[in-house]
């Protein structure tokens, strides 16, 4: 039952860790694993610091948030089928809960935030703002907020057996129903605002290029930190019961195990993950507001696990970061012209490489084995899990 | 074997992860800020200077007609020899209708492409999102549009009007009518909410009523709800400070409701001409706004700025307030620099104070400690050409006054 799916979707190999390939054999395993790590780290901790301008690698911080919320979708839908359109729910209340902390560490002890004496014409710190004066309070809430409104949710709905298009829409009425929400309590939210203007972050000045620094290596460690549990889950057990949730809910359930709870977890982790990626996402770029949190950007986090290859471990990363990087590029070269571009670009990597950008590595393998590789698009369909889960749930 | 080697590499990457966040360390935010900004590269004959608009999503609408209005001031500079002798080479980015992308963009400009100055931005959420990008880097940037105000960044100019220069004359010209009560609609979003605290706070000291307030989500179309309680109101206007494509619906079904401007007039002050071209002038006809220039206003330095726009863009092409705004301010930082006789942020802005334009809204003067401008408050009436023709104007350009603290009735707004 997980057999199938697996073959395409191996994660070390499609993680595309130069040292596997031919060696495969012989060095594979945790090793291949730690020196896909160790890559990666010397990627994010040597190479993009040094080559890359202050201005730059703070773009590349932005990106990397991104990428944590693509690494909790590529467990939530690709691996558990759970298409989530409204993460930007759980980034959003990861980043509002470390944007309030800060705004408030910025104001000083017993002072209001500049916006609410602007807006709300408030004598005093609203209720539920009082707790995120504390760092011991505030740090945690980034992502048990996310995740007990995520478990909240997934309580209801999976074990209701909502799923599939009626659990993206649901999601999505999420994403709006927060905005709506925030946009509405100017005073004490910022309204469309929303949070700007953090000046500190645990009495680091923010303006200063090497705190900067600094919050991106602390973005680059937790997104190599989320990957590793991502990892981690995928090879459990746990994850094995995730895909044959997503690919015979039905057919779990006969073997006694119960999809929901399954479901609930993986969505509660995403959920997580999403806002741990929010809470960073302050300090990197000194903003958060309901622009970032709602219907499109929710979409936006899910087409870059789709440009990437949702089903993989890496995938879910590259492509968030690629499309991420394409949007600065493309609208740097082309002011006028680049959304023209960019849905190009969807549009070829759909209907070109459904597996993801992940797939080049396993389709260029395949073409070495097969010189002729006239049938390469067929194969990288049949590698595309997409197909195998909607087969089955047709069924 | 391998597993060991495996562990080895891990090891090593944490160890490399370990120094690197160490190593990290800069200051806190207790230390003397530094003084330096980034400096605008002026090495060449020529200098950069950055425009940023939405070209893309919701507000493109109308942030290109500014792009363009600015573009054709650049223009019009260099073929008159430059600032300080020097070519002004244009950089644009797209601001994408998304405030994050606002900041990511005037840091780019700033630091990458090192510009003297930026024109741009419209919403007040974008302001709001690029002001510490200014602010820290000790760049300049200049807002065209109107705005709530309840702002003043020494790295901001702001060309558009402020509360008391657009929305107290269209409440006094409102009670100079003999209109007790007002209708209170609105987009969702911080400029509508905070104009409409100030007219609360205007209507409680002046002898009206607000008999209601709704907001609609910004690009909402469904106003049936809200056009029958504004009828059942009866109240004597309307202020409407919905934007962008909301007008349309909400005047159409205003109009089908029998509500006329003669019955009960709106006053609206984010539709200027390329609105009413959107709007359908059949649905606005008679109907009031509030700016600080119309194509129509009289003068010569409005008919060479028509023309001059129309030549380049097109004929069937209106010009509008925030489009004048953003031309204005191209000349304005123009006439600092050459009176700084530098680029330099810092003496641009101690030359800015008193410097005057004949602008086509009228003689404009930039106030110093606001970093506003004083400019003309003017009431105009839509008519069925599709232009605005001003009905009533405040005579002398009105000192801005962001926190409106002359007005004794707002001591309780900031």
């Amino acid at each position: 039952m997980t057999a199938a799916p697996l073959v395409g979707t191996d994660p070390a190999s499609a993680a595309g860790t130069p040292a596997g390939g031919r060696r495969g054999r012989r060095f594979d395993g945790p090793a291949r694993t730690a020196a896909g790590f160790a890559l990666g780290a010397a990627l994010l901790f040597a190479v993009a610091p040094l080559t890359l301008s202050d201005f730059r690698l703070s773009l590349l911080a932005k990106y990397l948030c991104v990428a944590m919320v693509a690494v909790g979708i590529g467990i939530a839908w690709g691996r558990g089928g759970m298409l989530t359109l409204g993460q930007g729910v759980f980034f959003g209340l990861g980043g509002y809960a470390m944007a309030m902390h800060l705004k408030l560490a910025d104001a000083g002890p017993g002072e209001l935030p500049d916006f609410m004496q602007l807006y709300g014409q408030l004598d005093e710190l609203p209720l539920w703002w009082r707790p995120f004066a504390s760092p011991w309070i505030a740090l945690p809430a980034t992502v048990l907020l996310p995740m007990a409104v995520a478990f909240g949710l997934g309580s209801l709905v999976f074990r209701r057996r909502v799923r599939g298009a009626y659990f993206a829409i649901l999601s999505q009425a999420l994403a709006a129903a927060m905005v709506i929400l925030l946009v509405g309590q100017q005073g004490t939210t910022g309204g469309t605002n929303g949070l700007t203007d953090i000046q500190g972050f645990f009495g680091y000045d923010l303006d200063d290029p090497v705190n900067q620094r600094m919050v991106y290596f602390i973005i680059a460690a937790s997104l190599l930190a989320l990957l590793a549990l991502a990892r981690q889950l995928i090879r459990s057990r746990y994850g094995e019961l995730l895909v044959a949730v997503r690919d015979g809910e039905e057919r779990v359930r006969f073997l006694g195990y119960d999809p929901a709870g399954v479901k609930l977890v993986g969505y509660v982790i995403a959920a997580g993950m999403a806002g741990l990626a929010g809470a960073l996402f302050v300090p990197a770029v000194g903003i958060i507001s309901p622009a970032l949190i709602g219907i499109v950007p929710s979409i936006e986090f899910v087409i870059g696990v789709a440009v990437g290859g949702r089903a993989t471990l890496l995938g879910p990363v590259l492509g968030a970061v690629a499309v991420a990087w394409a949007r600065t590029a493309l609208s740097e070269r082309f002011p006028g012209t680049w959304t023209y571009l960019q849905g190009l670009l969807f549009v070829l990597v759909v209907a070109f490489l459904p597996g993801g950008l992940a797939s080049l590595w396993a389709l260029a393998r395949q073409r070495r084995s097969d010189p002729a590789g006239a049938r390469w698009w067929r194969r990288s369909r049949a590698a595309d899990p997409a197909e195998t889960r909607t087969e089955v749930s047709a069924a | 074997m391998s597993q060991f080697r495996g562990r080895r590499i891990l090891a090593g990457a944490l160890i490399l992860v370990a120094a690197a966040a160490l190593a990290g360390c800069g200051s806190k935010t207790s230390d003397e800020k530094s003084t330096a900004g980034v400096s605008a590269d002026v090495s060449g004959d020529t200098v950069k200077v950055g425009l940023l608009n939405s070209l893309s999503g919701t507000m493109a609408i109308s942030e290109v007609t500014v792009r363009d209005s600015i573009m054709l001031a650049v223009e019009e500079i260099n073929a008159a020899g430059g600032v300080l002798g020097k070519k002004i080479v244009p950089v644009g980015e797209d601001g994408a209708s998304d405030w994050p992308t606002f900041a990511e963009k005037a840091e780019k400009l700033i630091s990458q492409d090192r510009v003297a100055a930026v024109f741009g931005c419209w919403t007040s959420a974008s302001r709001k999102a690029v002001k510490p990008v200014f602010e820290k880097n000790k760049a300049l940037l200049f807002y065209p549009v109107q705005y709530e105000g309840l702002e003043q960044s020494p790295y901001i100019f702001y060309t558009g009007a402020t509360t008391n220069q657009q929305i107290v004359p269209g409440l006094d010209y409102l009670k100079a009518q003999g209109k007790k009560s007002v209708y209170l609609v609105g987009s969702d979003y911080v400029f509508p909410r905070t104009a409409n605290k100030i007219i609360k706070a205007y209507a409680a000291a002046n002898g009206m009523t607000v008999l209601g307030e709704d907001y609609a989500p910004l690009g909402s179309t469904e106003f049936g709800t809200i056009v029958n309680k504004v009828r059942s109101s009866r109240a004597d206007a309307v202020f409407n400070t919905l934007n962008g494509d909301s007008n349309v619906a909400f005047f159409k079904e205003y109009t089908s409701a029998g509500l006329t401007a003669a019955s009960m007039p709106v006053v609206s002050v984010s539709i200027a001409e390329e609105e009413v071209k959107g709007i359908g002038t059949q649905y606005l006809k008679d109907q009031l706004t509030a700016w600080n220039y119309y194509q129509t206003t009289p003068g010569a330095a409005n008919q060479k700025f028509v023309a001059a726009y129309k030549a380049k863009y097109g004929a069937d092409k209106p010009t509008s307030d925030p489009m004048e705004a953003a031309y204005v301010a191209v000349y304005l930082w123009k006439a600092m620099v050459d009176k700084a006789g530098t680029f330099e942020v810092e003496k641009v802005r101690a030359a800015s104070g008193g410097i005057t334009y004949d602008a086509p809204e009228g003689l404009v003067t930039v106030d110093g400690p606001t970093q506003h401008i004083a400019k003309t408050a003017r009431i105009g009436k839509v008519g069925a050409d599709g232009l605005i023709t001003e009905v009533w104007n405040s005579g002398k350009p009105i000192t801005p006054d962001p926190y409106l603290k002359s007005y004794p009735w707002a001591s309780g707004l900031s």
